[in-house]
């Protein structure tokens, strides 16, 4: 009886010992059973167990500053080209006032990057779309400019571009015809890097801004929505946003 | 007698237009009268692939890459077009376009449409602090 008991027991030890072991071996080249959030290879595809998402504490956004607008239009190329009402436009400063306190707020807004985005419900060639890891893109090769997805976006996040292009950044190519919008710095991601407007924030110091993996219990992002309350812009649409704003 | 003497006349010249239409092309390329790109390669050593396998199989490579980059985030160098761009850039020019353009030279030799660098750069990212 004794003998048996021990070898349920040291049966049940041994594969909880290997489930355990499993998790991190590699099944296959490339396939895990437990993968890594952020520490990808630059040959592995992104993981669908991440969500890329942005925490903006509208409390320390200072009005009138525009560093992130910068930073954005540095990195990613865009220039004035002259035409302000139809310039491509990935983020924007917002002010807003309650008319009745007079309580004001400026906050940064660009692609909020839904789970469940319009403009990807709307695109007919299927070139705006969602990555494994949240974030909405354009696939330019694909888009037609159509701009179904300007309209459909009740952020007004996406833009169209109408002149010519050249001198682009080699790692965010962009021109004539077709859609866009803030990409999360995409190129910066897959390098394990922060977004342009993020990093410019931190680095003047404002800290209004914070990018992370929401998915990762661990991450700053994640204890910060977990332990503050933060809010979706137009939560009434249930497309679940992963730019959330904190005080507004 | 006559008719056999026109019919060999007939066969003699048909057969000379064959000869000197099978001769024609090696007339034609034995000088170098038909033009050829000219491209500028600055950098010599081996490319991803060979020769042979780039000059066919470049847009495929590409097309491929293009997928796994904008769908999937994979960012390897190898058959991208930014890696392109960085190893063929002229010096002179520091572009793959232009006239001797290592893309564009060959892309108008074979009158194919090159609309990649509608989006995409044609010169390398600078180090930080170049000048242009």
């Amino acid at each position: 009886m004794s003998a048996d008991a021990n070898d349920g027991l040291s049966r049940r030890g041994f594969l909880a010992i290997s489930a355990a072991t499993l998790g991190g071996v590699m099944l296959a080249p490339g396939i895990r059973l437990i993968e890594i959030a952020g520490a990808r290879a630059p040959d592995q595809p992104v993981s669908r167990q991440v969500r890329w998402g942005l925490l903006i504490d509208t409390s320390k956004c200072l009005p009138g500053c525009d560093d992130c607008v910068k930073a954005c239009a540095t990195e990613n190329g865009i220039k004035d080209t002259g035409h302000p009402r139809t310039d491509a436009q990935w983020i924007r400063k917002v002010e807003l006032k309650d008319m009745r306190s007079g309580h004001t707020n400026s906050v940064p807004v660009m692609c909020q990057h839904c789970e469940y985005p319009p403009c990807v419900d709307v695109c007919p060639t299927g070139a705006s779309f969602k990555r494994a890891d949240g974030i909405v893109l354009v696939d330019r090769h694909i888009c037609i400019g159509c701009r179904y997805c300007m309209m459909a976006c009740p952020y007004k996040a996406r833009s169209i571009v109408f002149q010519n292009i050249t001198g682009q950044n080699p790692d965010v190519p962009r021109g004539n015809g077709c859609a866009e919008g803030c990409t999360l710095c995409v190129h910066r991601i897959d390098h394990g890097r922060q977004p342009a407007c993020v990093e410019a924030c931190t680095k003047a110091g404002h800290n209004a801004m914070i990018f992370g993996d929401l998915n990762d219990p661990q991450s700053e992002i994640a204890q910060r929505v977990a332990k503050y309350a933060s809010t979706q812009i137009r939560a009434d649409l249930s497309l679940n946003p992963g730019v959330r704003y904190q005080g507004l | 007698m006559k008719c056999k003497g026109i019919g060999a006349l007939t066969g003699r010249i048909a057969r000379a237009i064959c000869l000197l239409a099978l001769l024609l092309p090696v007339v034609a390329f034995a000088s170098d009268r038909v033009p050829k790109p000219v491209i500028d390669i600055d950098k010599p050593g081996r490319c991803v692939e060979d020769t042979a396998t780039m000059r066919r199989e470049h847009p495929d490579m590409l097309k491929h890459q293009r997928e796994l980059t904008v769908h999937e985030g994979i960012r390897t160098r190898a058959h991208s077009l930014k890696g392109c761009v960085e190893c063929h850039a002229s010096t002179k020019t520091g572009s793959v376009l232009g006239e001797k353009g290592f893309c564009q030279s060959c892309h108008d030799y074979a009158s194919v449409k090159l609309d990649c660098f509608g989006c995409h750069a044609s010169k390398p990212k600078l180090a930080s602090g170049a000048k242009p």
